[in-house]
């Protein structure tokens, strides 16, 4: 292991041959194909998750303040559900338990139910923060919404939501990162994402230490280029007037 | 029981579940899990602690290093550590240490990035008129960290450490990774021995759920009750 070997990520995956222009043609991928590939796989389970993470969680944290003691529960109860138990138990749960029990799944492909599974999980912590999100908001807000004729669902639409979402941004932040790092667990259920591409490639090639490496670099890439998008927004959605604001 | 084919399908069969199971196959995984839990836990706040004295120090030599550290643990997926370790530590020790030593070793280094981000912020909650105060009666640094300041800081992160440790707790199931025997990995054994994956993943699901929110009701009452003495 004294020396490096990163003319591994020319070779052809099956024959090991070094393919001059480090991608394959035809048919044939390279390492450096399949790591892309697998790099791809990541940040699609990852931004799709998101989507399903903010939109499932944004709702759920919205019901936990409502004044409906039933939409207040539900709320709760999600929240605790998908935070009490292990990613990687609910990322079974999703491919081995649930399709045998709901037979319509049965035929859904597992990067769907992956998808699913990391975002309800990331939506429980989601939910935490847009519900202290709009607590955070003095109390008057609320009544000022209404007292000025607006229905409740008004109220938080052109309100109460537009600031606590503003405030909730840099936790939000962090859970994007997360939520990347998190997509390598997808690696238990056969996802060809970044953690099974080392996990495999490194076996095939025994090229560990350069496959890990290169794998650790792209999270990092990844997290990073996040971490300045979400830098670039709060910046754009600035309240004047407020703590950090113009 | 509906025939197959139909919306829902509702067989599944717990029966297989008995004491001698329980205890051949998952009471196995379950001591090591707790196990675990607790060395990354002791381990990851001792060195956390340091790490978060040394990035509070002021001195350049003692702060970039630490800060290098956590941030490097924070940023790569846990899976990648564990990963890491495994081929890391038999090449520097010349010798295959085993998955299970292996993912002590994992989880403290990894835990103590985390819980040094917290015991920071609770070191930066005490008041520097303590600090001060200790200086005024003629303590050193040490004994003003140890006597004072750290002692505060703990108690008022209590919860928060208590949180991560739950965190923690459910994170140790990524063992599987390395194959290590969790308790996870007991109920996937026993559910392959039987043929009952079905019913035991959901009986995994149960017992992780359990554990958690009762743990994660303790740290609310806690909470609670810090948050008076305050």
């Amino acid at each position: 292991m004294a020396t490096w070997d990163w003319q591994v990520f020319c070779k052809e995956t099956t024959s090991g041959d070094v393919v001059p222009s480090c991608f394959g043609r035809g048919g044939d991928i390279t390492y450096l194909d399949w790591i892309l590939s697998a790099w791809g796989w990541t940040l699609s389970v990852a931004a799709l998750a998101l989507v399903v993470a903010l939109t499932v969680g944004s709702l759920m944290g919205v019901l936990r303040t409502v004044p409906d003691k039933r939409l207040v529960f539900i709320g709760n109860a999600w929240t605790e559900l998908f935070r009490n138990i292990p990613l990687l138990v609910q990322i079974f749960l999703w491919y081995h338990v649930i399709p045998s029990i709901f037979l319509v799944l049965r035929g859904v492909p597992s990067f769907v139910l992956v998808v699913i599974a990391l975002g309800f999980f990331t939506s429980a912590r989601i939910s935490e923060q847009v519900k202290a999100g709009i607590e955070s908001l003095p109390r008057g807000q609320r009544y000022a919404g209404l007292a000025v004729g607006l229905t409740l669902p008004q109220t938080y639409r052109y309100v109460l939501l537009p600031m606590a979402f503003r405030i909730v941004i840099p936790p939000l932040t962090s859970e994007s990162m997360n939520i990347v790092k998190n997509s390598s667990v997808a690696f238990a259920v056969s996802i060809a994402e970044l953690t099974m591409f080392a996990m495999q490639a490194g076996e095939e090639t025994s090229r560990n230490v350069e496959m890990y490496l290169a794998v650790t670099l792209l999270y990092f890439v990844s997290a990073f280029a996040i971490n300045r998008l979400m830098l670039g927004v709060e910046n754009r959605v600035r309240v004047p007037g407020m703590i950090g604001g113009k | 029981m509906r025939p197959p084919g139909g919306l829902i399908m509702l067989n599944l069969d717990f029966s297989f579940l008995n004491w001698n199971i329980v205890s051949s196959f998952i009471l196995k995984g379950l001591v090591f899990s707790v196990q675990l839990t607790l060395i990354a836990m002791i381990g990851g706040i001792v060195l956390g602690t340091l790490l978060a004295l040394m990035r509070l120090s002021g001195k350049p030599w003692l702060v970039t290093p630490a800060a290098a550290y956590v941030n490097t643990m924070r940023s790569i997926p846990l899976v990648m550590v564990i990963l890491w370790f495994f081929l890391l530590i038999p090449l520097l020790t010349g010798r295959p240490l085993g998955a299970e030593l292996s993912a002590m070793i994992t989880f403290t280094l990894f835990e103590a990035a985390y819980y040094s981000e917290i015991m920071r912020a609770g070191i930066q909650s005490v008041p520097k008129g303590q600090v001060y105060a200790g200086y005024a009666v003629g303590m050193t640094y040490p004994q003003t960290m140890q006597l004072i300041v750290l002692p505060q800081a703990f108690r008022n992160m209590l919860p928060v450490l208590m949180t991560q440790t739950i965190i923690l707790f459910q994170d140790t199931s990524l063992v599987y990774a390395i194959g290590a025997y969790d308790l996870l990995k007991g109920f996937e054994i026993a559910g392959k021995n039987f043929n009952r994956p079905v019913e035991t993943y959901l009986v995994a699901a149960v017992v992780y759920f359990v554990i958690c929110f009762s743990l994660s009701m303790v740290v609310r009452r806690l909470q609670k009750r810090i948050a008076i003495i305050r």
